[in-house]
């Protein structure tokens, strides 16, 4: 498989404190690759860094097989970004919000309305919901909108930071599942950054660990569940199996706390 | 008063365009200087902090000092650029006007460019430059749109308040709204005060009203009313300046007057003789005595009537007090050597200060000349006009005889009348050809010592218009012919309360001989 994102000793410092710290990582096409770790491990400042949100003071990032080819307008194009804060743009419909990448690529209108519509069954939303304005979805239909809006380009690779984040739970579960539907359809290569180690257990095919900026464990669910030997890593990647022995045995009724 | 309603009528196709093409033009230039001064400081607070510091201190001046200010600014501005590239331009009028209200206009507009722009959600900017927007891009689509609400408030309040201090371009030589509260207020013509008032109030309200649509419009993402707000905007602007396109073309003579009865007579005087002689006239009026003078020497008016000791003390800067014809003849000289200026002759009256008391106060306490205020001065409050005070004259009757009031105080010409009259001042700074001295049976303190100088009424031409035949023919006919009794008489008429006439209609009176 190919390398699509390829990247080297990536260095991001503010000021005294180091947010990456020597990043190598590379990201084969189709790979769904999920970023843990406490917050300011440096997660989110990588995954910016792919999209150039964030500009790395050292290191280098080669997208597609080429560093530096676009400028950043151009690369953000051609990557599809979601994150936790949604960010439609509220004085845009629905449709509108969908096509904006479209749009700034100059496409005929005739097929960004074709791209909208298909975008709308993709992500199960009514095809009435594209005249609406963004404020009368419920969370769960904006994400989707966000979610629709990042492929309308066909991109190769999606950038995922929080992405369901603000939802509540059996949303959540349920957009999560959605997408990896998606990622496996459409073929597309995926960075999700997450705090919910369970979500990351659930989609991803490999999961990376940030530390201290720095990648602490790197593997496919599986192998990180079996034990890893730095004692934070297990510990983080044992979390969802000592919560569901609790529920487990408050169903069983056990006191969880005895 | 239906008389003075119709004379207001007159005036306001002339009146209202002028100050629309001055408050639009000034709101116009605020909003193309202002909109991306908040961009930058929206983007930098290095830069917000010290542009609202600056234009928070703008809004803290007076506006009437603001314009004024620009006035001698423009001047020494249009004085170098005609030493360096051999033309001037007009100090006077719509530059100073437009400058200072473009200023003035800039504060709100900066205030809620950057309040809208700084408002918009974070994550929305974030997904703007997640989905590949350039920074110009995510300005024009996302953020202006956003912000525009806000920022189109700020232009309503900008646009009242530029309306409302238009009206304060009078007295720098624009025509405005604030002509008929200027002259009103000098001729106590309380209908054209209130007609002033009421048309910039309501112009005010129009034009808040149609930015409000628009506002409202942006806001709801209502196309309609924005379409609807910015028509009417189009729509009445070219209806108030109909008037002005039609009268069209440059005027052949710029008549100016200062801000008091008797020379808006002799300005309407002056108009109706050169109008009878086929020419069209402009007037400037309500100028200070010494924005008078330097727009006449800077060719920004053809002419205006002045008073010898005026031009004596505060243009040549002169201390002695020669006999008339003296000062008459040596002032003919220094103003053409100069400045070019011509004095065309003496009107044939003084209108001189003259310190003046209330005849039953002065009987009480024996006063008949201003030696008589030696020593008692000190129990006595003056009040002067708004420039006696600063003028040398006054410094140089303070000097010669030893006076020293308990208080002093400044007030237009027409309170200045009343205060005396009710007694809240002891003396004031009269003038002698002014109708009001004898219709409030005033006392006119004679000056022994001779400290006050002659104050001929004088004709100026401005450089290059004494050769100006058709200019000089009209207006020549007017020298030595004004006695003082006719002018006090014809002041009256305009300044009393009852059986109130127009300067017009006294001009008409008084050139009836």
């Amino acid at each position: 498989m190919a390398v699509l994102i390829d990247i080297r000793n990536l260095r991001k410092r503010y000021g005294e404190a180091h947010a990456l710290d020597g990043v190598t990582l590379s990201v084969e096409e189709g790979q769904f690759v999920a970023v843990i770790g406490a917050s300011g491990s440096g997660k989110t400042t990588l995954l910016k860094s792919i999209n150039r949100l964030a500009i790395p003071s050292a290191g280098q990032i080669v997208i597609e097989g080429v560093a530096d080819r676009l400028s950043p307008a151009d690369l953000r194009r051609s990557i599809g970004y979601v994150f936790q804060g949604i960010g439609l743009f509220p004085h845009m419909t629905v449709a509108e919000n969908i096509g904006v990448v479209p749009t700034l690529l100059g496409w005929p209108a005739s097929d960004i309305r074709a791209r909208t519509a298909e975008l709308l069954d993709l992500v199960a939303l009514p095809q009435a919901y594209g005249d609406r304005q963004p404020a009368a979805l419920s969370g769960g239909e904006q994400q989707r909108v966000g979610v629709a809006r990042a492929l309308a380009a066909r991109p190769r690779i999606m950038l995922m930071d929080e992405p369901f984040g603000a939802l509540d739970p059996v949303t959540r579960d349920s957009l999560g599942q959605a997408y990896r539907a998606l990622h496996q359809r459409l073929g597309l290569t995926t960075v999700m950054v997450t705090h919910d180690v369970q979500e990351a257990i659930l989609l991803a095919d490999r999961i990376v660990v940030m530390q201290a900026g720095r990648v602490a464990a790197d593997g496919s669910p599986a192998q990180l569940l079996a034990g890893h030997p730095d004692p934070a890593v297990s510990a983080l990647m044992d979390m969802p199996r000592r919560q569901s022995k609790r529920v487990h045995d408050l169903i069983s009724g056990r006191s969880p706390h005895g | 008063m239906d008389e003075q309603i119709t004379a207001a009528w007159a005036l306001l196709p002339d009146y209202l365009g002028q100050h629309v093409v001055l408050s639009a033009s000034a709101l116009l230039l605020g909003l193309v200087i202002s909109l991306p001064l908040a961009v930058a400081a929206a983007r930098r607070p290095a830069v917000r902090w010290p542009l609202m510091a600056a234009a928070g201190l703008v809004q803290t001046i007076p506006g009437l000092a603001l314009l004024a200010l620009f006035y001698p600014l423009l001047l020494a501005l249009s004085a170098f650029s005609r030493q360096v590239g051999g033309s001037g331009f007009a100090a006077l009028g719509f530059l100073p006007s437009l400058l200072a209200l473009t200023l003035y206009s800039m504060l709100p507009i900066l205030r809620n460019g950057v309040a809208g722009l700084t408002g918009v959600d974070r994550a929305v900017l974030e997904a703007a430059d997640g989905v590949g927007m350039t920074p110009a891009q995510r300005l024009w689509q996302v953020e202006a749109p956003l912000a525009a609400p806000v920022v189109m408030a700020g232009v309503r309040t900008a646009a009242v308040w530029t309306i409302g201090a238009a009206t304060l371009s009078t007295p720098v030589g624009q025509t405005s709204l604030g002509n008929y509260i200027f002259s009103g207020l000098q001729t106590e013509n309380w209908v054209f005060v209130l007609f002033g008032c009421a048309a910039a109030a309501g112009l005010a309200l129009i034009v808040d009203g149609l930015l409000g649509l628009v506002e409202a419009g942006a806001r709801l993402r209502d196309r309609r009313r924005i379409i609807v707000g910015v028509a009417g905007l189009a729509g009445g602007a070219t209806f108030a300046l109909a008037p002005l396109a039609m009268a069209g073309g440059q005027p052949a003579y710029v008549i100016g007057a200062k801000n008091f009865s008797e020379q808006f007579i002799l300005a309407d005087l002056m108009q109706s003789r050169l109008e009878a002689a086929g020419a069209s006239v402009r007037r400037t009026d309500g100028l200070g005595s010494a924005v008078a003078f330097r727009a006449l020497a800077g060719g920004e008016i053809d002419a205006y009537v002045d008073y010898s000791g005026t031009l004596w003390t505060n243009v040549l800067q002169r201390a002695d007090t020669p006999p008339r014809e003296v000062m008459l003849a040596e002032l003919g000289k220094a103003l053409k050597t100069r400045y070019g200026v011509t004095q065309l002759g003496p009107l044939g009256f003084e209108n001189a200060y003259a310190l003046a008391m209330r005849r039953d106060a002065a009987q009480r306490l024996g006063i008949k000349s201003l030696a008589d205020l030696q020593g008692r001065s000190g129990q006595l409050v003056l009040g002067g006009d708004l420039e006696f005070l600063a003028r040398p004259e006054w410094k140089a009757i303070e000097a010669a005889y030893g006076l020293k009031f308990k208080a002093q105080k400044s007030y237009n010409p027409t309170f200045m009348y009343r205060a005396v009259q009710a007694g809240e001042v002891d003396v004031i700074s009269a003038f002698s050809s002014d109708g009001r001295i004898a219709s409030q049976d005033l006392v006119v303190l004679s000056d022994p010592e001779g400290a006050i100088p002659s104050y001929d009424a004088v004709l100026l031409l401005a450089p290059g218009r004494s050769d100006d035949r058709r200019l000089v023919g009209a207006l020549s006919p007017l020298i030595g012919t004004i006695a003082v009794e006719r002018m006090r008489q014809a002041s009256l008429m305009v300044d009393r309360d009852v059986d109130k006439r127009s300067p017009a209609q006294a001009a008409r009176w008084l050139a009836r001989r």
